[in-house]
């Protein structure tokens, strides 16, 4: 299994507790390299944990146990890889755009600054290169110097989009990245994602149904801290498996 | 009934509230008048820039360079000793230490602040000085030296606690964004959380000095009192606080070194009135 090119991400019996509470519970699933695997699921059940869990920012919170092995390209990243290095090729998106207090130029710089680039041409390419590929570059073009936070909110998660890809990473977690965003930004967003497939393997994080279905290749549903279903898009809004999903994607709940 | 108890109320913090600007402004046009009483008999230039502090000589003479320049010596040694060390505690408490450490680290810091500052100055003298006097084969462990870093021990409450307030006032999105993109710890503590929290720690600065210039007891113990242009941290020197304390019990109330004292007061008012503008500058811009 593990020497299977098509497989990116592996978990494998992840449990996470924070102190006495698990959030999740003996989760398996893996993710093929260059789709965008939806995560829905109701509040609490656990999907922005995973998230975390896959770029071990979950490390922060105070408390945390995880158990289960996450690998990427078949090499444990909580055994075999430093923090550093594991959310160097595992980016993240938040729910609210939240550029640091830079300028937009410095924004995008700002990750491949920390890991040692300094040189300003190269930079002033990479944050060309990456401020395009997230659909922002035509509208900051003419304002880099500018700080970042006078954007508007959809700008700006474009913008975060953008130093996330600045990093070359090769996958790209998306945590409710339109939560707080007009449909119109929403759709230039998933434009970018749509994009960005050929390069990256990206997880998305809804609590919008209709955009995992719009935007996934294969969709997972989380349910109080359980997998319940993994599948194709289609089939998950269709004809799933489990009676929860079927009521979830339906509005019956959640 | 209950509209008469809200007036009578709100009409009393009212008051409160006026007393205080008016007290503060009485204060200030009493040390005014008392102050400027000097210069109808002393030149103010002599005063400001006088190199000779002989009140009690014929004539008398009340330059206050030397005590200028005594405050300015033990002030700049205070901060340069306190900034780097509060710095450095507050990041560790603000970012690095553990929940329960930091609890008891904070309960600390909070402890040293509670300390006389007479009792500081007791034990720079008892256990300091001598070892200044020892190290640097010094006549006298009572220097200029001793007292900077006897204030830095005062001063550091003052700036750890301010200084983590404004670190622990950093969004936590800045510390996730930073360190989702791969930046370790320390990157992201040096180039997102100082630089997000810079007009807090420069405020926290301005006030740890504002603590250590008006200091008084403590300085007068341990400095060594001797009223001379400094040339070096290791010599004895006096403070413009220290020479208020010392000398206002001898002087004859409305005479020249009297008012002479005042003007001195007045010198202090106006330093610690635009170190805490500049702080206070500092916190509003924070918060905007």
């Amino acid at each position: 299994m593990v020497s299977e090119p098509l497989l990116k991400i592996e978990v494998k019996s992840l449990n996470v507790h924070y102190g006495s509470l698990q959030v999740l519970k003996d989760v398996t699933l893996s993710v093929n390299k260059n789709e965008i695997l939806g995560v829905i699921g109701p509040a609490n059940s656990g999907k922005t944990s995973f998230l975390r869990v896959l770029n071990r920012l979950i490390d922060l919170t105070p408390d945390v146990r995880v158990r289960g092995e996450v690998h990427l390209d078949g090499i444990n990243i909580y055994a075999k890889m430093n923090a550093e290095e594991v959310r160097k090729r595992v980016g993240m998106v938040f729910a609210l755009p939240q550029p640091l207090p830079l300028s937009i130029f410095d924004n995008v710089a700002y990750g491949p600054r920390r890991h040692g680039l300094h040189h300003a041409g190269k930079l002033a390419e990479i944050v060309e290169k990456s401020l395009k590929a997230a659909f922002l570059w035509d509208e900051v073009k003419d304002r880099l110097s500018t700080s970042g936070m006078q954007l508007s909110g959809g700008q700006q998660q474009r913008l975060c989009i953008a130093r996330t890809l600045a990093v070359e990473p090769e996958v790209i977690l998306y945590d409710e990245p339109c939560s707080g965003l007009d449909p119109i930004s929403t759709a230039k967003v998933e434009a970018a994602m749509f994009e960005l497939k050929k390069r990256y393997t990206q997880i998305l994080v809804t609590n919008n149904v209709k955009q995992a279905a719009r935007v996934g290749d294969r969709v997972a549903f989380f349910l109080m801290g359980e997998l319940v279903e993994i599948d194709q898009a289609g089939r998950i809004f269709t004809a799933p498996r489990d009676k929860r999903t079927d009521d979830y994607v339906t509005g019956r709940f959640g | 009934m209950k509209r008469q108890v809200e007036s009578a109320i709100e009409k009393f913090i009212l008051l409160n509230g006026v007393a205080c600007i008016f007290f503060v402004v009485l204060i200030f046009l009493f040390l005014a008048r008392e102050g400027l009483a000097l210069f109808k008999t002393f030149s103010p230039l002599d005063f400001l820039a006088g190199t000779r502090w002989y009140p009690i000589s014929t004539p008398p003479k009340y330059g206050i360079l030397p005590l200028f320049l005594g405050s300015l010596i033990v002030t700049l040694g205070a901060t340069v000793i306190s900034v780097p060390l509060g710095m450095a505690c507050a990041i560790f408490i603000g970012e690095i230490a553990p929940r329960w450490l930091r609890e008891i680290l904070k309960a600390g810091v909070e402890l040293l602040a509670a300390i006389p500052s007479i009792v500081i100055g007791f034990i720079g003298m008892m256990t300091l000085a001598p070892w200044v006097k020892y190290l640097f084969h010094l006549p006298t462990g009572l220097t200029a030296l001793s007292g900077a870093i006897t204030l830095a021990f005062m001063a550091v409450p003052t700036i750890v606690s301010i200084m983590e307030d404004a670190i622990t006032a950093v969004p936590k999105s800045y510390r996730a964004g930073s360190l989702a993109l791969g930046a370790t710890h320390w990157q992201t503590i040096y180039r997102v959380v100082l630089p997000a929290a810079s007009s807090g720690i420069v405020a926290a600065v301005m006030l740890g000095i504002g603590r250590v210039i008006g200091e008084t007891m403590a300085v007068m113990m341990i400095t060594g009192n001797a009223a001379v242009i400094p040339t070096t941290i290791l010599e004895p020197v006096r403070t413009m606080t220290a020479t208020i304390a010392a000398e206002m019990g001898e002087t004859v109330q409305g005479s020249e070194h009297y008012f002479a004292l005042f003007a001195i007061g007045l010198v202090l008012f106006v330093i610690s009135f635009l170190i805490n503008m500049t702080a206070g500058a500092f916190l509003h811009r924070e918060r905007k």
